[in-house]
């Protein structure tokens, strides 16, 4: 080895040496504890205590049932949501637009245990005033928290509140990269507003949407602050419980650290093949 | 085809004004070049008659019909942009096709424009790729076939060979200009590259600071500029100015002396009144500098830098503290500082007043 390439991995060290320990044992170690029984003492060695169990559990099912629902829901909502946002805020029309940049980007920022509280008193079925809106216009008010479906809408109203934004803005950053003079000669081409923005921004907006889409799905399959701060851990009985609370309910309640360990993997093996699958889908037909 | 006329047009950005006035008739199938240095308000210009800038004042007629509110795509023109501006997700055949089908336009038609305008500009055997697997020429060939399938009756170039390196855009220019003759129909194509504009044009519009400041052919304006700015700006290498005085002063002319070198003297017959002692500008163009003895004076002047080009040679050389180009065919000058004279005909010399204006 080079004296210089020497020098230069004694001033990494610290940091390998912090993340071997804390990062890259931490997860070689949890794929090892997987394949233990951790509710025995001593753990040993067994495949069915929680891989097997995985493929049996009720719980683990209902976990993964209510992840992919919100991921269907949630994410093509969400996205066509801040695509709409992104469109908008690039319009020249639009005055201010660094305020409303900042606006759209503030809810990531905002700390998750207020605006969980925030999301809580506003929908809260007595006092909330998304109730008292609700009934005055006649409608009967929504049990939000105790009614699973309703609860997951809340859920799902929650994350797309709170990321919606802050894809726009990333999404706004593609379309800023399109040229003027090509919307200025599909104008001159009589081709229409809506026209445009089907057969010119869309596509060329497709790698931005899909990078959007990929980080999503790796958002939501790890989903555990709102159904844990607003829908009480995943109540009413479950109805939000997402594979992230499963993981932690197994892994610090239950202490059983080889369950939470194989749930674990499987959320990263399924964001994986989720964003493989969308990339293949998206790939550009040579 | 169809005439453009362009009646006090104004431009403002807020309380800037980029064009002040304009009026200019362009008339069916001519070929009409604006020229002038960055910022002179000729893109505006070209932009205004298509549409993608409002008019602040005055009134814009193709056609005979005003356009100042007719939106850009009725207003029978088609546009080239600098940038190219393709669909870069689409192919060439799509990016010819695209406006046609968007507009709903009968399939075989719009198949039969596409492979017209593919023959016209030879890109047959690129029809199926990306503008991202073209060459810089082959894409501004595909702009200009987007515009060709619209059947425009004016078509707007905005620097269309700004991009291209010096080989392709001589070559491009040559089929621009062999397409203006094919297809007849009025064009205005804007540049910033005199030696374009003197090609292609049939009629160049100068323009300076928002201000039309000539119009005429290529010819007028190299043999009868307006003023200092056209004189200085039509011609390659450009028109040198020396500092001159006005001498003596009769009826109907005047005798002018150069100021580096008062013994250089030129006689001009001028019906406008000057003074004498009054400050001028003699402008002469490095071609026009004759064999020693064959001119109305003679001018000797230092030699400093000589560039060969073969078949002629720029002479850079110094009066006084003045800078003079000089053209000489078969010049074997090294450029070290030796004396060189030439002749310097009146009648190529033109004579300008201390606000650029020209004397006659």
């Amino acid at each position: 080895m080079l004296s210089r390439n020497r020098a230069a991995y004694a001033f990494l060290a610290p940091y390998l040496l912090i993340f071997v320990t804390f990062w890259l044992w931490p997860i070689i170690n949890s794929l090892l504890i997987s394949f233990q029984n951790t509710r025995v003492n001593p753990w040993r060695f067994s495949l069915s205590a929680n891989w097997g169990r995985l493929f049996v559990d009720p719980a683990f099912y209902n976990a993964l049932y209510n992840t992919l629902i919100i991921l269907v829901i949630q994410v093509p909502v969400m996205i066509a949501l801040a695509t709409v946002m992104a469109v908008l805020l690039n319009s020249p029309l639009l005055k201010a637009r660094p305020l409303y940049r900042f606006a759209f980007f503030a809810p990531v920022v905002v700390g998750e245990v207020a605006y969980a509280a925030v999301f809580r008193l506003m929908f809260s079925a007595d006092f909330g005033i998304i109730n008292k809106l609700i009934t005055s216009v006649g409608f009967s008010p929504v049990s939000w928290f105790d009614n699973a479906n309703a609860a997951m809408a809340l859920v799902i109203i929650a994350i797309t509140w709170r990321w919606a934004g802050y894809n726009a803005i990333i999404l706004l950053a593609g379309l800023q990269s399109i040229p003027d003079d090509v919307y200025e000669a599909a104008t001159l081409d009589k081709v229409s507003k809506f026209q445009q923005f089907v057969h010119i921004t869309l596509p060329l907006l497709k790698p931005i949407i899909s990078f959007c889409v990929v980080l999503s799905v790796i958002g939501t399959m790890q989903l555990f602050t709102e159904p844990f701060l607003i829908t009480n851990r995943g109540g009413p009985g479950g109805g939000t419980e997402t594979l992230g609370l499963l993981l932690y309910r197994q892994g610090f309640t239950s202490l059983n650290f080889g369950y939470a360990s194989a749930i674990a993997y499987t959320i990263a093996g399924l964001a994986v093949a989720i964003s493989l699958l969308n990339l293949v889908l998206g790939k550009e037909k040579k | 085809m169809a005439k453009i006329k362009l009646e006090n047009v104004v431009k403002s950005f807020g309380a800037y004004q980029v064009v002040h006035g304009a009026n200019l008739e362009i008339d069916d199938g001519e070929f009409t070049v604006f020229v002038g240095p960055s910022g002179c308000g000729k893109s505006t210009l070209l932009r205004m008659i298509a549409g993608l800038e409002d008019i602040s004042a005055g009134t814009i007629s193709i056609g005979g019909k005003v356009v100042n509110d007719t939106e850009p795509s009725d207003r029978g023109i088609a546009m080239v942009f600098q940038s190219y501006a393709l669909y870069p997700h689409m192919t060439v055949r799509r990016n010819l096709s695209f406006g046609l089908e968007m507009n709903g336009n009968p399939k075989d038609d719009t198949a039969r424009r596409v492979a017209l305008a593919a023959n016209i500009l030879q890109i047959n055997e690129l029809m199926d790729r990306r503008p991202a697997q073209l060459s810089g020429g082959q894409r501004q060939r595909v702009a200009i076939g987007r515009a060709i399938v619209r059947e425009p009756q004016v078509f707007l170039f905005d620097e269309p060979l700004s991009n291209l390196d010096a080989e392709l855009r001589v070559q491009m220019r040559v089929e621009i200009s062999k397409l203006h003759k094919q297809l007849r129909t009025t064009m205005i194509y804007v540049t910033h590259d005199q030696t374009e504009a003197m090609t292609l044009a049939d009629r160049i519009v100068v323009l300076r600071a928002g201000h039309i400041e000539q119009v005429g052919t290529p010819l007028d304006l190299y043999d009868d500029p307006a003023n200092q700015f056209v004189a200085g700006f039509v011609g390659s290498p450009k028109m040198n100015f020396l500092k001159a005085e006005v001498v003596e002063k009769g009826p109907g002319g005047a005798v002018v002396a150069l100021s580096s070198d008062r013994n250089v003297r030129f006689a001009f017959s001028l019906s406008t009144e000057v003074n004498a002692g009054a400050p001028v500008t003699l402008g002469i163009r490095p071609e026009h500098f004759t064999q020693p003895g064959e001119g109305d004076a003679d001018l000797t002047v230092a030699v400093e830098v000589a560039e060969h080009l073969g078949n002629t040679s720029y002479v850079h050389a110094r009066l006084s503290d003045e800078t003079v180009v000089i053209e000489q065919p078969e010049s074997r000058h090294r450029g070290d500082g030796q004396h060189l004279t030439v002749g310097v005909p009146a009648r190529r010399v033109f004579l300008f007043d201390q606000t650029g204006n020209r004397l006659r």
